[in-house]
């Protein structure tokens, strides 16, 4: 890695808390970005020659701020402020300063920035639009590659996401505790969101659009080192980690969509397994479950089975119950009917998933967990029948091809294997 | 003489590396690693996971059990190597040879080890 790189890395994760502070302090989503623009230049000129600061962060926000108040010292033909070099050198008074008035109130800054882009007021693509753009400073054209709209489009769907939520004002109080518990979730929710956008339409490996798991792990590990005890924002990051640990085999060769029960598992990622366990253990301490942690758990069981039929499906049946309880939906019972298959067989699982059909009669997964426990009881035209309602429904192509190749098997007279869809449960 | 070179460094800039970058630096550092292996100086060595999978135990009539580091720092503990040299400047510029091979900023504390406990052999 090269000094540039090291910098734009440093600048990437000084981002949110740097815009959060600045936010705070000019109340204006804008004046904030330029701020931090202008500071990030002076940093790509100033570290490679005077070394980087102890600071990072605190060094943005003061040079941000400075730039900002000398544009308008200038303009008012005042005394303009110290230059950067000088900051570095004042460091001591300076950064302590800083801290003094940034540290107690930074948690609170970032979570504002964060609910700011995920605000109620929004759509849910552009509350990710936002978030991409303004937290994890991706280009506009990089998330216009991502969505697969023009850079035009996603320029627009910015710039009126910011107008709302500029029309919303949001307070820039410290929240009570309730009202930073609602920010929080919003904010969970919507990195989830993020996760799921990249996970669900990314076609290979290296798609443009993998790389929003990238960002959202980013944003979940960023919420977890605000709220390192509690155990939802554990269970989302674990959630994240564990999924996105299978990124490298979920497709062939071919760019085939591979379910579950058929990847290679020594492509899985170890040392992103590892931490998920790691913070799904942390997290039960707390014996606080809430929908992210069953779900990691869920997930951390498909992950610690060596083979596919080590797989401890009466837990995962268990854990699924659990979840239909503190968020009911239909894609839930569709998951949870997939264990059942396999505890208590096809029938009774067939028989969970019917009542269901009418409200997932659009949901790809719903006609290809449905054509598999057909198929396992040999009710063959029914399963076709199913299967081609999946292929009607599915939304990349890697999803059509993977239930074309189950028709083809079953014209062949081939006998299958049910298949967990173990997708992340898109809200329903 | 047994040291321990303790490696800090902003987590929240090293843990948002991409994993091109970062398998990149793990190369870099690999090669150190393999020569000090070879001489025979290179001891248990571990890179930790991110502060947010630690748990602390606060000691008190009742141990505390908090999630998180034990100290909320700009710069985290993010490793460690043992190694085995004759003197102090041999440690040193085995960890200037580190960070020269791992960029940015951070650092590495040289600290002779005062106990050391093999514990029991992998096989």
């Amino acid at each position: 890695m090269s000094d540039v790189e090291w910098i734009n890395a440093a600048l990437i994760a000084a981002r949110p808390q740097a815009i959060g502070a600045l936010l705070r302090y000019f109340r204006d989503l804008d004046a904030a970005e330029e701020a931090f623009q202008d500071a990030c230049l002076r940093a790509l000129k100033s570290w490679p020659r005077n070394g980087p600061p102890r600071d990072p962060t605190a060094w943005l926000i003061l040079v941000g701020r400075n730039a900002a108040l000398d544009q308008v010292r200038r303009q008012r033909k005042q005394q303009p402020l110290p230059a950067e070099e000088q900051i570095s050198e004042l460091e001591d008074t300076e950064t302590a300063l800083a801290e003094r008035l940034d540290e107690s109130r930074y948690r609170d800054d970032v979570l504002r920035l964060l609910f700011i882009c995920c605000h109620p007021d929004l759509p849910a693509t552009q509350q990710i639009a936002l978030a991409l753009r303004i937290v994890c400073g991706l280009s506009v054209k990089q998330i216009a590659r991502a969505f697969l709209v023009s850079e035009a489009a996603m320029e627009q769907r910015i710039t009126r996401g910011k107008g709302r939520v500029a029309q919303a004002q949001v307070p820039f109080e410290a929240p009570g505790a309730a009202e930073r518990a609602a920010r929080l979730a919003a904010v969970a929710a919507m990195i989830y969101l993020l996760f799921n956008e990249g996970y669900s339409t990314a076609q290979a490996a290296g798609d443009s659009r993998a790389s929003l798991c990238d960002e959202a792990i980013r944003l979940a590990r960023l919420l977890l080192r605000l709220f390192p005890a509690e155990p939802e924002v554990m269970g989302l990051t674990a959630l994240l980690l564990l999924q996105h640990a299978r990124a490298a085999a979920r497709f062939d060769a071919h760019g085939a969509l591979v379910l579950l029960e058929e990847q290679d598992r020594d492509r899985w990622d170890g040392p992103l397994i590892a931490e998920g366990l790691a913070l799904v253990e942390k997290a039960m301490r707390h014996a606080r479950p809430g929908p992210y942690q069953l779900q990691a758990a869920i997930a951390a069981l498909h992950s610690s089975a060596r083979r596919p039929d080590d797989t401890d499906w009466a837990q995962i049946d268990l854990l699924y119950a659990a979840l239909e309880q503190v968020q009911p939906s239909p894609v839930v019972t569709l998951n949870r009917a997939v264990a059942v298959s396999k505890v208590r067989g096809a029938e009774q699982a067939l028989a969970m998933i019917e009542p269901l059909e009418a409200r997932l009669a659009g949901y790809f997964y719903f006609f290809g967990v449905k054509g598999a426990l057909l198929l396992q009881l040999g009710r063959e035209e029914a399963a076709r029948t199913a299967f081609g309602r999946a292929v009607a429904l599915a939304n990349t192509a890697a999803e059509a091809a993977h239930i074309r190749a189950h028709l083809d098997r079953l014209s062949q007279g081939a006998a299958l294997e049910p298949r967990s869809p173990n997708e992340p449960s898109v809200s329903a | 003489m047994l040291y321990a070179i303790l490696c800090y460094n902003d987590e929240k800039v090293v843990w948002s590396w991409s994993k091109d970058q970062d398998d990149a630096v793990m190369a870099r550092l690999a090669v150190v690693h393999e020569r000090l292996a070879r001489e025979g100086r290179l001891r248990p060595t571990a890179r930790l996971m991110p502060t947010t999978a630690a748990t602390t135990v606060r000691r008190g009539e009742e141990p505390l059990v908090i999630d998180g580091p034990f100290a909320e720092t700009k710069e985290q503990l993010l490793g460690f190597y043992l190694i085995d040299v004759a003197r102090l400047t041999d440690a040193i510029e085995i960890a200037k040879e580190l960070a020269a091979a791992n960029p940015g900023a951070g650092g590495y504390e040289v600290r002779p080890v005062a106990l050391f406990l093999p514990g029991a052999q992998h096989t």
